[in-house]
């Protein structure tokens, strides 16, 4: 893990429409290196909305948004610098699990641990050159959150992490999110279900 | 860079051979459409070798259309293109690789048939050579002209037939210069083959920038 420089996500009074329609407004936040925030809130309140706009698939209504590097060696921009884990894993079902991986590195750059390493962290290693199609939605959902580990990105969007995940594979989870933290990464997850890690900063949305 | 792009290359070319069909399907269906033509229209050899090139051409391009709608739509599906706009290599190249690979798969089969395919109409080895040449420049033109009605119907589900009405307009001055460059006789070979070529190179360029401006509004 390099990652030792400090970085910072800021966001300020951000709100974000859908067409016309304003999702959420005047949402705050300031997460820093080794901080863990979760956004919570009722259905629909726009919690996915809120990471699909801060990883830059929805375009940003007011409000700022900034993203720094206290020791940057290359400028790279908030899109390269983050993982984005939503409702869709993001994995093709005719691929093994370890081709998955090996593409989802060879996309997002900058690797960390192979693709077999990530796996035997998610305790998947067995399922490794089996199709990911064969695989249930719990198997599918542990090699998603193995591609966190398998290219090197400071930032983690994880949206609902925990669903399908067994009361194993959450701690599992727990305890790689806790190493990233330690090592000076940031999380920021949409969830109903509190992963429980201390420090954790509640943002949330829709308290009118 | 130019490894993430290798990677998405390899990526589609391995999942098509893996999934099937797109490829397949597209030859099965220009051999159809090849084989169906002389029944309709009679043993006149004569017509035939004369439409011929018109012939081929008009099932590259429907057989081109086919297989598009599923461009970038299984990747928005399982949440892949989400991954790549991550990526650090610009959306414009990695859509641009996607359309060169599936012109792999899918086009430049249709290329290497043709000149078989052609045999079954009554073309002699010049019209057979300029056939496979002109498809060979038009066929990436159809791919990437297509790519910008698949991203624009990525969300759509039954995007298909919309996706046809949106390429088809953008894809007749392709259809114009490549038939009046393959059927030899009237106009020289070689300047509807430069504009056809013009034509090819501009999609490859244009093409990828407008795809990748649906997509990027594809997640609104």
């Amino acid at each position: 893990m390099d990652i030792t420089q400090r970085c910072h996500l800021l966001i300020e009074d951000l709100s974000v429409a859908r067409g016309e329609r304003v999702v959420f407004g005047g949402v705050s936040l300031r997460l820093g290196s080794g901080e863990i925030a979760e956004v919570t809130g009722p259905n629909g309140v726009g919690k996915s909305t809120l990471l699909r706009a801060i990883a830059g698939f929805l375009p940003l209504g007011s409000g700022r948004m900034s993203w720094v590097e206290s020791e940057a060696t290359d400028s790279a921009p908030l899109a390269e610098r983050l993982h984005y884990v939503g409702h869709l894993d993001g994995l093709k079902s005719a691929l093994t699990a370890r081709e998955n991986l090996e593409i989802g590195l060879g996309i997002l750059g900058r690797g960390r641990l192979t693709p077999l390493e990530a796996l035997d962290r998610m305790e998947l290693v067995h399922v490794l050159d089996l199709p990911v199609g064969y695989l249930s939605a719990g198997q599918r959902r542990r090699i998603a959150l193995a591609r966190l580990l398998v290219a090197d990105r400071p930032l983690w969007l994880l949206d609902e992490p925990l669903t399908a995940l067994d009361r194993h594979a959450r701690a599992l989870l727990k305890a790689i999110v806790a190493h990233h933290l330690g090592s000076g990464g940031l999380m920021l997850a949409a969830t109903h279900e509190p992963l429980g890690l201390p420090g954790t900063i509640q943002v949330r949305l829709g308290a009118r | 860079m130019t490894r993430i792009l290798l990677v998405v290359f390899l990526r589609d070319l391995m999942l098509a051979r893996r999934i099937g069909g797109g490829g397949v399907l597209g030859v099965v269906f220009f051999l159809s459409l090849v084989t169906v033509v002389p029944f309709a229209i009679g043993p006149d050899l004569h017509l035939l070798s004369r439409i011929g090139p018109a012939i081929l051409w008009i099932a590259a391009l429907l057989a081109s259309l086919l297989g598009l709608d599923r461009l970038f739509q299984a990747d928005h599906e399982d949440g892949s293109l989400d991954q790549m706009l991550l990526s650090p290599a610009p959306l414009e190249l990695v859509v641009l690789v996607k359309c060169v690979a599936h012109w792999f798969v899918t086009g430049l089969p249709l290329v290497l048939l043709s000149p078989l395919f052609g045999l079954m109409l009554d073309l002699d080895g010049p019209a057979l050579r300029a056939v496979a040449a002109t498809l060979l420049v038009g066929t990436p033109a159809f791919t990437f002209l297509g790519a910008i009605g698949a991203a624009l119907t990525v969300t759509l589900r039954r995007g298909g037939l919309l996706l046809s009405i949106l390429v088809v307009p953008l894809a007749v001055p392709v259809l114009i210069f490549g038939v009046s460059a393959a059927q030899s006789g009237t106009v020289p070979f070689l300047t509807p083959f430069l504009v056809l070529c013009a034509l090819g190179l501009a999609s490859v360029v244009l093409a990828p920038i407008a795809a990748s401006a649906a997509l990027r509004g594809a997640g609104e």
